[in-house]
């Protein structure tokens, strides 16, 4: 069972159903038992960061030590952007810190909030963008972006006038600033590479 | 490269899809759910689901219609038509709607905006304009509120401009001169509000052939197009318009 974090921010209802959709079994939830009991955690959200982390409260300790455990999680757009240390979106914020990284305004001269489907790159070694060919438009909608210094996080680009993180993988940490529920087909492959990344580090364990 | 977007944009009335010619005689299109999920298959980039009763009763079928359509479609959708509150604008994202668009509750309560913007983030929350041609100032347009029916002495531009210095993600800018005519997008409004703000525009009112989106794009600058009747009633596919305007240079996701 993979848990979606529920806490309060939109969006969360799409992440499910599109879960759903490719067949899988999910449960939105923000009970502590179904954080510990759950084969992979999905951070969804749309909100403000600041409104987030404020809105995740307690569970924010537990989903970073089930994560740190081994347990499979993705963050999506704000949630995938708590997975760093800090963001200065309305003031100054602390993340989870799981990723080396602070989250900060795309900067000035072009378009903002980087809205629409962008192309991006996807490296070859990582697993969360696996299936869907060398380079693939996803849909982004954001104004700030996180800038990674982490060496040990393989990082998917996009160009907006820079080369932009679109995507991270750190061990069993994984994020993408884009909405894979809501980048039609390429998403949907995402979430089940999610999803079959979950069912095998369960057989494992 | 961000590409431009292609946005089909449902009238939705007593849960059906409408079309009007100058926000007035109504002509059905067929159900919201499965018009929806037919553009999202053909390849739409995004979609705008307008309640145009935006009656309290109509509240509750547009919640449900949200709900529906984000069970069976995979891309983002706006949706807008009389929301009024933080609530309500919460209610619809929790629903399943990327983003939601706000018009005369904007205009009668700015802060609106900046409330939204700071709980959900701007990327959410969309300013619609409904704007006309002034009669009294030459080169200059009015927002209209109420669905149109009501001028206000508000200039577009500045509007505009004032959107989004409160948090307004984006500008859905519908002409209503040239609503449901086909005969083309009013650029220099395009222009005059793309100049003026720094968010993404999505130009609306006046698509009839493909000429006139990619007009939008590079007269008016564009991000985004909105359309209606052309693609309702079968003129042309979203393919067909991709294929177009990437022959001509247009970024587009294809």
């Amino acid at each position: 069972m993979i848990v979606v974090i529920d806490y309060n921010v939109g969006n969360v209802k799409s992440v499910c159903n599109a879960f759903r959709h490719i067949g899988c079994d999910v449960e939105l939830s923000c009970a502590p038992e179904a954080v510990e009991n759950a084969t992979g955690i999905v951070l969804p959200g749309v909100a403000a960061f600041g409104y987030a982390v404020s809105a995740l409260g307690a569970l924010a300790e537990q989903i970073k030590e089930v994560a740190l455990r081994g347990k499979p999680l993705l963050g999506i757009c704000v949630g995938y952007q708590m997975l760093f240390d800090t963001s200065s979106e309305y003031g100054q914020h602390n993340g989870l810190g799981l990723i080396e990284g602070s989250v900060v305004p795309i900067p000035a001269g072009r378009v903002i909030p980087h809205m629409g489907w962008n192309l991006v790159k996807l490296p070859e070694d990582m697993e969360l963008l696996a299936g869907i060919g060398s380079e693939k438009h996803f849909y982004f909608a954001h104004s700030f972006y996180a800038e990674t210094s982490d060496r040990h996080a393989k990082v998917a680009y996009t160009d907006y006038g820079f080369n932009m993180p679109a995507s991270v993988q750190k061990m069993n940490i994984y994020g993408t600033q884009f909405h894979p529920e809501k980048s039609g087909e390429a998403g949907l492959k995402i979430l089940q590479n999610f999803y079959d990344i979950c069912k095998r580090e369960a057989l494992t364990c | 490269m961000l590409t431009r977007r292609i946005i089909p944009c449902l009238d939705v009335k007593d849960n059906r899809v409408v079309k009007g010619i100058n926000f007035l005689n109504l002509r059905d299109a067929g159900d919201p759910v499965e018009l929806g999920a037919r553009y999202s298959d053909m390849g739409a980039d995004e979609l705008v689901f307008l309640d145009i009763t935006a009656t309290i009763r109509s509240r509750k079928t547009i919640v449900e219609l949200v709900e529906k359509v984000a069970e069976n479609v995979f891309i983002p959708f706006t949706v807008g038509g009389g929301i009024q509150t933080v609530e309500q604008i919460d209610e619809l994202l929790r629903s399943g709607a990327e983003k939601v668009s706000v018009n005369t509750a904007a205009v009668a309560n700015p802060e609106l905006l900046s409330e939204s913007a700071q709980r959900f983030g701007n990327q959410c929350v969309v300013l619609a304009i409904d704007a006309r041609r002034s009669k009294e100032k030459p080169g200059k347009w009015q927002v209209c509120i109420k669905a149109g029916s009501e001028p206000t002495d508000i200039d577009v531009v500045e509007w505009a401009a004032k959107g989004e210095e409160l948090g307004a993600g984006e500008i859905l800018l519908t002409s209503m001169d040239a609503d449901g005519t086909k005969a083309g997008y009013d650029n220099e409004l395009n222009k005059a509000v793309t100049d003026a703000v720094n968010i993404p525009v999505i130009a609306s009112g006046g698509a009839g052939t493909l000429e006139h989106l990619y007009d939008a794009i590079v007269d008016g600058g564009a991000d985004a197009v909105l359309m209606a009747s052309i693609t309702h009633f079968g003129n042309y596919t979203i393919r067909n318009i991709k294929e177009y305007l990437r022959e001509k240079d247009i970024a587009v996701n294809l």
